[in-house]
């Protein structure tokens, strides 16, 4: 017996998903997981969810990439962006996802002043990850 | 897309010129040398550079959330102030300036981005859409190897110097001062001027960015996988274009990795032209392999 499982947008129906897909303007269904996004982050090691897992928890329409940590980890390089076959701007897909938990009041990165840091990492750094 | 310098080659710039300069903050601050020897070089060069009257900060980092106008509007009002001024061309020395600024203009070349952000704006004059944000590495190109030649002395002959570009100088691809992976635009200036530049690896991989704010031992990895492979391909001095690769590369050196020292394009510039000479620190380390 051959099970086959169809995913699409409208067989979804995640409100969620949409919302991701309208902040970063990306198409999550065009990824057919390479994982070429995924081998040329140089923060993967850090991630809990490598990007190309991201992307297909979105794909299943799952909430839970949420309270994932892996977008805190993103440095928004775009490296991902600039390499991905089918044009995935992952990075904008990240950052979707930090937008929409702060939006949410979640916020899991802490931004410590206690070292010296230049001003534009000051600045960069509240930018991505505080609302 | 492949070769940066018939993709640079058409002529924004006239001799003697006027340049009109965008600093952004780092240049006033951290990066302040590196400020300070590129104007020595370009007034050298027979630029008269100006700096952009009521400039304010470019924001840094780019917003990627496809609602979030309020975030163009810092970048544009700088772009506003250069069309008072009359400017075609707003040159930027700091990398991150160059990627938000040149993004900005970028997201207002669509007419329908360009009203709303017009109409959200009324203190300013309309923004007309012209301004092109420009680099210093891509004015470099637009002077042209036979003028960098010929005005270049001693200063860095047969170092051996890595071209580190990071992020902001070459990604996304629409904003690329070259080719995103393969760039040469950096390594044919420092030709120019009497280096031997060397081509590593990691010259085009993050360096961390801002996660020196919230987490620096990532930034610690990075820092020190770029400097291995620097050294490794025989770099005795490294060159950036962004106070943040600046800062990372020296503030959050592990104990243990490659010394080379890491100066700013401006200053290696100004080296090259004798317009300003080496200090003895990075003279000394020169030559030092890691
Ligand atoms: S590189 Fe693109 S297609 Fe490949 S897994 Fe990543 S997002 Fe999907
Ligand atoms: S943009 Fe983020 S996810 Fe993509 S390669 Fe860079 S750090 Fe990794």
């Amino acid at each position: 017996m051959v099970a086959e499982l169809r995913v699409s947008r409208e067989s979804l129906n995640a409100p969620f998903l949409q919302r991701v897909e309208e902040l970063s303007g990306q198409n999550v269904f065009a990824c057919y997981q390479c994982g070429k996004c995924s081998a040329g982050c140089l923060f993967a090691e850090h991630m809990d969810l490598l990007p190309n897992q991201v992307l297909r928890l979105l794909q299943l329409g799952d909430e839970g990439v949420l309270a994932a940590r892996a977008p805190w980890v993103c440095a928004a390089c775009l490296a991902c962006s600039v390499r991905c076959p089918k044009g995935v701007d992952v990075a904008r897909v990240m950052e979707a996802l930090r937008q929409l938990a702060l939006r949410r009041g979640l916020s899991p990165v802490e931004v410590k002043l206690d070292r010296p840091v230049p001003q534009i990492a000051l600045v960069g750094a509240m930018r991505k990850v505080t609302p | 897309m492949t070769n940066g310098s018939i993709q640079h080659s058409s002529p924004i710039t006239h001799h003697p010129s006027r340049v009109l300069y965008f600093p952004g903050c780092a240049l006033k601050d951290q990066a302040r040398a590196y400020e300070e020897a590129t104007l020595a070089a370009l007034a050298a060069l027979g630029y008269e550079v100006q700096e952009l009257p009521r400039w304010n900060c470019c924001g840094t980092v780019y917003a990627l959330a496809q609602d979030d106008l309020m975030r163009h509007v810092g970048p544009v009002r700088n772009l506003i102030r250069a069309q008072e001024q009359g400017a075609k061309e707003l040159l930027t020395l700091c990398a991150m300036c160059y990627n938000t600024l040149s993004r900005s203009a970028l997201f207002v070349q669509n007419p329908e981005n360009l009203r709303r952000l017009n109409a959200f704006m009324d203190e300013e004059e309309d923004y007309r859409g012209e301004v092109r944000v420009l680099h210093l590495v891509q004015l470099l190109g637009e002077i042209g190897r036979g003028r960098l030649e010929k005005a270049a002395k001693e200063g860095l002959s047969g170092l051996r110097v890595g071209a580190y570009y990071g992020c902001t100088l070459l990604r996304p691809q629409e904003v690329a001062v070259d080719h995103p992976e393969q760039p040469k635009i950096l390594e044919e200036a420092l030709a120019a001027l009497g280096a031997e530049p060397v081509v590593f690896p990691e010259r085009v991989e993050c360096c961390g960015a801002y996660l020196t704010v919230t987490k620096p031992e990532a930034v610690r990895l990075r820092v020190s996988s770029i400097l291995l492979s620097a050294a490794q391909a025989g770099a005795e001095l490294l060159v950036t274009a962004c106070p943040l690769c600046h800062f990372n590369l020296t503030e959050r050196r592990p104990l243990g990795a490659p010394k080379l020292p890491v100066v700013y394009l401006g200053e290696a510039l100004a080296w090259a032209l004798g317009v300003k000479s080496m200090p003895e620190a990075v003279a000394k380390a020169v030559g030092v392999r890691g």
